[in-house]
């Protein structure tokens, strides 16, 4: 029983961090269709920022949930503003220059910070089902990632402001035609996605620590994971990193780490094949 | 002169194929000949997706995968075998065979850009991860231990054909592959030039027009497909003996993502470029590492930032059009 519980906890904190680590991205390549490769890195700068600014002393929330999404933020604005913009949604240009961009923040953060790892332990310690114990980090993580995809789609779904940005990502063209500065918008959101990457990264910093080169391991499941879910990114990232969170950490259960990375990617071929234009494509597709 | 003018990008590239074969291995010192062997491998997996990708219109961010696989297929085969004869026909062929594979999936099922460079990339990450994982003494085909992340050292070199004692290094192993080079090269323009080039191009224009016209899309691009693919193959074949060894570094994310960016440095659409953009950002990494001026990732990347924000096209279409506007000007001038 207690077993079960433990199995079904780690369940859940798998869906919870992938859906975390791609949820930036949702807004990024999902909305924008910005293909950014530097979204790993933007991970990265966000676990940096929190380790770094609570290492020097700060209040350990106040640098995870306010330091590190401003500051990659504030990286994406510049990001956005001086190269994206200037690319017009050419999308050979997009890769190359965000990849460019990924390996430029890797090697400023090998030169500023050096290529070893730095972490700080998760707080609040652990807690014990029979003769499990789990970190009780692992329920934070859980309810961070419910907390920013739900109020993200409260947002779209009900305010002004969602509503604005939803019909510039639509229809920019009608939208710009009606009032809208879509350019200021585009701007706004490619930076709401930087701050959630930013988010991430400090979030999952204490679990996985951070170094240079850690945006690798994020980058290509954050981009199966939004491609998945198809046409409504929010809706259809959710449901996809829950479905292959599940996957990977079952089949993880069932034999080795390794055999849960090979069974995400399989089961995400496998998915494109059946469903060509990902889980929204066909299903849900009134959803955000 | 008009002949000149109009053959000016062949006589071009006959010239410096010339220079590579012939002058360079007598001029050249063995430590440059060596690293510039490497250079030219890697232009051979640079020209495989040039063509599946600037010609076929086959967005594959796994060209590793054909590559890694070749690279594979060769030095297990070849450690169990000793000549090296039929490991690398299998270098070729099992690549071939999987693009094969993987094409009748993708094309037939009509998946589009995106989700296609998607799941090219998943199936290299797949080997990455697999490979990865096959470290211990119970996995090992035939004498070949895989090595997991250590991957497989002590690859024996080509050898001529039945003759294991003769093998193929340095300033050989530089001849035959830039040869390989030249002779791929100049396939590939050959086949552009037929009728098939032509519907190969048409399909990547317009692939709806083509099917219209009655030209049998889906083969067309699983042919290109496999010839890429055969292509990444030799070229991992070549990268395996070259330095005798092979790790699942090969099927990396920052590999894969490597080849796609010689490719869009040297211009989209153009063979050549993908010569000249994987020698150039390759010698410019190597030099990089060998000053220790600055880390080469930083100095890389603002340089790829840089570039697209300047010259978007790449170097060959960027260099031609300036030629073409300097002639225009020339022409003009009273």
């Amino acid at each position: 029983m207690d077993h079960a519980l433990v199995v079904g906890l780690h369940l859940l904190h798998a869906m919870a961090s992938l859906a975390l680590v791609s949820v930036g991205l949702a807004v990024i390549f999902g909305m924008l269709r910005v293909i950014n490769f530097a979204h790993g890195e933007f991970l990265m700068v966000g676990g940096y920022a929190f380790v770094l600014s609570a290492g020097a002393g700060l209040n350990l929330w106040v640098a995870m949930l306010v330091v590190a999404p401003a500051a990659v933020g504030a990286l994406g604005f510049l990001v956005e503003r001086f190269v994206i913009r200037h690319l017009h949604g050419d999308i050979i240009a997009t890769i190359l220059a965000t990849w460019g961009l990924s390996l430029f923040l890797i090697g400023l953060a090998a030169t500023v910070l050096g290529y070893h790892q730095q972490g700080v332990a998760p707080p609040f310690g652990t807690v014990q089902f029979g003769s499990y114990s789990i970190g009780i980090y692992t329920f934070f993580v859980m309810i961070v990632a419910i907390v920013t995809i739900v109020s993200l789609f409260v947002w779209l779904r009900w305010s002004r402001s969602g509503l604005l940005v939803r019909g510039a990502m639509q229809d920019p063209e009608l939208a710009a035609a009606l009032g809208a500065d879509t350019r200021r918008l585009r701007t706004a959101m490619f930076v709401l996605g930087s701050a959630l990457s930013g988010l991430a990264g400090a979030v999952l910093a204490p679990l996985a620590g951070v170094l240079p080169e850690i945006g690798a391991t994020y980058v290509v499941k954050a981009f199966i994971t939004v491609i998945s879910g198809g046409a409504t990114a929010l809706t259809g990232t959710t449901l996809a990193a829950a479905l292959f969170g599940f996957t990977s950490q079952a089949a993880a259960f069932l034999s080795r780490p390794v055999v849960g990375e090979v069974a995400l990617l399989i089961v995400a071929i496998v998915l494109l094949r059946l469903l060509p234009t990902g889980i929204t494509g066909r299903y849900f597709r009134k959803a955000l | 002169m008009n002949w000149v003018r109009e053959r000016a990008g062949l006589l071009a590239a006959v010239a410096v194929g010339g220079t590579l074969i012939v002058v360079v291995p007598v001029v050249a010192e063995i430590f440059a000949l060596f690293e510039l062997t490497l250079f030219l491998v890697l232009a051979i997996l640079a020209l495989s997706l040039a063509w599946v990708w600037g010609f076929g219109g086959i967005l594959c961010f796994g060209q590793s995968v054909f590559f890694g696989l070749g690279g594979y297929t060769y030095a297990i085969a070849v450690i169990n075998m000793g000549d090296s004869t039929v490991p690398l026909m299998l270098g070729i062929l099992l690549p071939a065979l999987l693009a094969g594979i993987l094409g009748y999936f993708l094309f037939w099922q009509r998946i589009s850009d995106v989700y296609l460079a998607v799941i090219t990339l998943a199936v290299s990450l797949i080997f990455y991860y697999l490979t990865g994982a096959s470290a211990g003494s119970e996995y090992r085909i035939g004498n070949a231990l895989l090595g997991g992340y250590n991957g497989i050292p002590s690859v024996p070199p080509i050898n001529v054909p039945g003759l294991p004692e003769h093998q193929v290094v340095y300033g050989d192993l530089y001849v035959l592959t830039a040869v390989m080079l030249a002779v791929i090269y100049g396939g590939l323009r050959g086949l552009l030039a037929t009728d098939f080039g032509r519907v190969v191009v048409a399909v990547r224009e317009n692939e709806e027009r083509a099917q219209l016209l009655g030209y049998d899309v889906r083969t067309t691009k699983l042919t290109v497909f496999v010839i890429g693919g055969a292509i990444a193959g030799l070229s991992g074949v070549l990268f395996a003996a070259w330095g005798s060894y092979v790790s699942p570094n090969v099927f990396s994310m920052t590999f894969t993502a490597q080849i796609i960016v010689w490719v869009l440095v040297g211009g989209l659409g153009t063979l050549s470029g993908a010569v000249v953009g994987c020698v150039l950002v390759q010698a410019a990494m190597t030099w990089l590492g060998e000053a220790k001026l600055a880390d080469t990732n930083l100095v890389l990347g603002a340089a790829f930032v840089v570039l697209v924000l300047f010259a978007r096209r790449g170097l060959v279409p960027g260099t031609r059009s300036l030629l073409a506007d300097l002639r225009g000007r020339v022409r003009s001038a009273p």
